[in-house]
């Protein structure tokens, strides 16, 4: 069966700079693959780069077999890929139930059913509590759940998280796990971008190292975890995050 | 047309252009700064105009010796605009901030026409006054002067933003507000000072039109949106953007002024706009 | 707790006392011409309900959908251009000028919009200024329409209702302003329910985001815009038939565009009755200090708003009605 993403030779560069170089790799249905590098390495605008923030100047992105290389991130969005953003973008001026109902409106006109979707959605990541609160009054913990919940009702099919741990206290990267668990339990295709190694070991079924832009290693979490090539440029230099 | 009116227009659009780029300049320094377009930023043109005039019609000052005190009255002006006022929108969103300078504006025209008319004034018999005739060409000599002293006031500037220490944190803060305040550059201060520089180039600025255009209460509006025009075609944040946007606004206007019609000037600069914008979000220098 | 959340109304219900407050305000409405008479109250409260429907037409585009346009008088001239010239040029009723107004102004909010739209916010407003001082421009020099002498509605004393005019009593032009802006603020309500309405203001909060769920922005931000053209143009029409006289440089005056900004600013950007409130606001301010000033008045109001307007997005920049707003959609309780 075919991967329901692939990645091929992927390149970004901005004036003498070179953000991403030669990105390979492939994502199957149902799996989670991690993304890890240090910073600057270029995860973000990977993500851009195949979400359609951004274009590429060079190398494929394929979706399901099709080709998606450079489309406009709202074209790319319908075909069911979600993403969260590293730096949140919660729509501050609708309250947390219109935030997640946005998402639901991307597959139904009907404000009834993209409600009751929405909140589901938001029953989903625990957020029930806060769903007449504003946007604007949540903690970034919760900011970055109602990101997540606003994503999944899309009903995606792939879902890009960047960065779902990054500022979030312990007991909530626990429930965090758990959510992603049941994600990828009900069938959803993960790519997700962390700094936690406890939490990406323990969650991916593979993973793409990066460094300064380049592919470093890509495959099981053990083999990548033990490269040379990892060690040196990110495992040695980086605390594990306890 | 004749190659002499042609470069007489070239001349005198060179000369106007300096005076559009020492007040776009001051926009772009606040917007450089703190990402606010100072809506009303014409009306401080306007004040300076009428503080220069009124120095001359009650104090019989002429406009070259009240220049120090309206670039300062204006710099202080600033000062107490940012402190009293856009330090409050800086929290707002973009919209509160479009609206709170634009009303500043509104309020400060109305203000104007009602303290003074809406009556043209002139200052008549300046000090610098005349022609001069430089070749085939004429210039006036209050242009000519003004021109001048726009041109040293970028280098003051210039100078000052790249070589003193002071300067030097302006760029600091404007590039990267939260590095700078971390290696103890004042941003508050910065701020401020950015608009006592910005509007003190536009006392200067209005200082020397005054020598030789209408004052009245609706004139900063038109070099208000030149100076807008000039601050995107530069780029936001670029002082030498500014001089040379400027520049090329003055010559457009004047040369178009003269091969078409007269008042088409201005649809041509905004045209000029409109393109710059489009195919060139950034300007020439800008980095927004 | 989903069962109990599942349970709650689909859109939150505004306290009693504001429901009141509401029936009541539209009863006035109603029966208004014949609780005040004199002509002079006639006219003030048409004028309020016009520039409540042009600050309505702000809130469209600038409130809900994050574009800041301060061009908006650009559509205002043209629908009243639009009929006039047709009326006076050719005969044709007002009503289908008013038709082939909206036309032409959701035409032209596309003709700018498209190129425009796609620029950063202060950008994008800067343009708008621009287009609309060349706009006027274009119009002072335009033989064809009057130039800078604009141009006369022909005086028809016969038929009223068919020619949009009416000599003996300002009354029936007032329930026909009433008409308009009624269902002009009926589309806004029901825009702010809909699919569209929501994916507006998540373009205004966050575009990336936005862009992320499905939303094509540029193709939405030039579809508001061009709602909100076509409400002006609606307001132009009917001012066009009602002071019979176009002026240029009064029709596509950047004050027009600012005015409509102010008044929904102060009222409450993005809430539903905040241009009405600020046009109910802003508009007596604005004829009694003529009236109590004379000549000076027009400009001593103008001072007021700008002050105003500066404290307001000092203070409270979502205005006065955002707060009680507010409350209403966090379901909070109310007092």
């Amino acid at each position: 069966m075919s991967p329901l993403l692939e990645v091929s030779g992927l390149t970004k560069r901005y004036g003498g700079v070179t953000a991403n170089a030669d990105i390979v790799f492939d994502v199957n249905e149902g799996e989670i693959v991690g993304i890890i590098g240090p910073n600057g390495a270029g995860k973000s605008t990977l993500f851009d780069l195949v979400t359609g923030f951004q274009q590429p100047d060079g190398g494929r992105v394929l979706l399901d077999g099709h080709d998606i290389t450079g489309l406009r991130p709202d074209r790319i969005s319908r075909l069911g890929v979600a993403r969260t953003f590293q730096k949140l973008k919660p729509f501050i001026d609708l309250t947390v139930t219109e935030n997640v109902i946005v998402g639901a409106l991307a597959h139904t006109s009907d404000m009834k059913t993209a409600r009751d979707q929405a909140l589901e959605s938001l029953a989903f990541v625990n957020l029930l509590e806060k769903r007449n609160n504003f946007a604007r009054e949540l903690s970034t913990g919760q900011r970055k759940r109602l990101e997540l919940a606003r994503g999944l009702a899309m009903s995606p099919r792939l879902i890009l998280m960047d960065e779902v741990t990054g500022g979030v206290d312990q007991r909530s990267i626990a429930e965090l796990i758990a959510l992603v668990l049941e994600l990828k339990q009900r069938g959803l295709t993960i790519v997700m971008i962390e700094h936690n190694m406890q939490v990406i070991m323990r969650l991916a079924d593979r993973i793409l190292a990066l460094h300064a832009g380049r592919p470093i290693a890509f495959g099981a979490p053990e083999q990548v975890r033990s490269e040379p090539a990892v060690v040196d440029a990110y495992l040695g230099t980086v605390d594990d995050a306890a | 047309m004749s190659r002499d009116l042609i470069l007489q227009a070239v001349i005198s659009g060179l000369l106007m252009g300096l005076i559009y780029a020492l007040v776009a300049v001051g926009l772009t320094l606040i917007f450089g700064l703190m990402e606010i377009v100072n809506f009303a930023h014409g009306e401080f043109l306007m004040l300076a105009m009428f503080t220069a005039f009124w120095f001359w019609a009650l104090g019989g000052l002429d406009p070259m010796l009240s220049l120090p005190l309206v670039a300062i009255l204006l710099a202080v002006a600033g000062i107490l605009a940012h402190f009293g006022i856009i330090r409050r929108l800086l929290k707002a969103p973009m919209l509160a901030q479009v609206c709170g300078t634009f009303g500043l504006g509104v309020a400060l025209r109305a203000g104007a026409q009602f303290l003074w008319t809406p009556d043209f004034r002139t200052i008549t018999n300046p000090f610098i006054a005349g022609r001069v005739q430089i070749g085939p060409i004429f210039i006036g000599q209050p242009q000519l002067i003004s021109g001048g002293i726009c041109l040293l006031s970028f280098a003051a500037l210039w100078w000052f933003v790249t070589r003193t220490e002071t300067g030097l944190g302006l760029q600091a803060t404007a590039q990267d507000r939260q590095a700078a305040a971390v290696i103890g550059i004042p941003t508050e201060r910065m701020f401020a000072l950015g608009w006592a520089i910005g509007l003190g180039c536009v006392g200067i600025a209005g200082t020397m039109l005054s020598t030789f255009y209408y004052i009245f209460s609706d004139v900063g509006t038109n070099f208000a949106l030149l100076a807008f025009v000039a601050v995107a075609l530069g780029g936001f944040g670029s002082i030498l953007g500014s001089l040379l946007a400027g520049l090329l606004i003055g010559l457009v206007e004047s040369l178009g002024g003269l091969l078409l019609d007269p008042s088409y000037k201005t649809l041509i600069v905004f045209g000029l706009y409109l393109t710059v914008v489009i195919f060139r979000p950034h300007g020439l220098f800008g980095r927004f | 707790m989903l069962e109990k959340a599942r349970a709650e109304r689909l859109w939150p219900r505004p306290p009693l006392w504001a429901s009141a407050l509401g029936a009541a305000a539209i009863a006035l409405l109603i029966a208004y011409p014949f609780i005040f008479t004199t002509s002079f109250s006639h006219h003030l409260m048409i004028l309020i309900l016009l520039y409540a429907l042009m600050a309505q037409s702000w809130n469209v585009v600038a409130g809900l959908s994050g574009q800041i346009s301060l061009g908006q008088a650009i559509f205002f001239g043209i629908g009243a251009y639009s009929s006039t010239v047709l009326f006076a040029k050719y005969g044709i009723t007002p009503w289908a000028g008013l038709m082939v107004g909206m036309l032409l102004s959701a035409l032209a909010a596309v003709a700018i919009g498209v190129p425009t739209l796609r620029l950063r916010g202060h950008y994008f407003a800067i343009a708008t200024l621009l287009i609309g001082s060349g706009v006027q421009i274009v119009f002072q020099r335009w033989d064809w329409v009057g130039a800078a002498s604009g141009l006369y509605v022909p005086i028809e004393r016969t038929s009223p209702l068919f020619y949009l005019q009416f000599h003996t009593s300002k009354v029936p032009y007032y329930y026909l302003v009433l008409g308009a802006v009624a269902i002009g603020y009926l589309v806004v309500w029901k825009l702010r329910r809909s699919r569209l309405g929501f994916r507006l203001q998540a373009l205004r909060d966050e575009p990336d985001a936005a862009a992320s769920l499905g939303i094509a922005i540029a193709r939405h931000k030039v579809l508001a815009f061009m709602i909100s053209a076509a409400m002006m143009s609606v307001a132009g029409t009917f001012y066009a038939q009602y002071v019979l006289v176009l002026d240029p440089e009064r029709l596509f005056s950047a004050e027009i565009s600012i005015i409509v900004l102010l008044m929904t600013v102060l009222g409450g950007s993005g809430t539903l009755w905040g241009p009405a409130l600020g046009a109910a606001i802003l508009v007596p301010l604005s004829e009694y200090s003529r009236i109590w000033f004379g000549g000076t008045g027009r400009t001593i109001d103008l001072i007021l708003y700008g002050i105003l307007i500066l404290l307001v997005c000092m203070w409270r920049p979502s205005g006065i009605l955002s707060l009680l707003e507010e409350r209403i959609r966090r379901r909070a309780e109310m007092p």
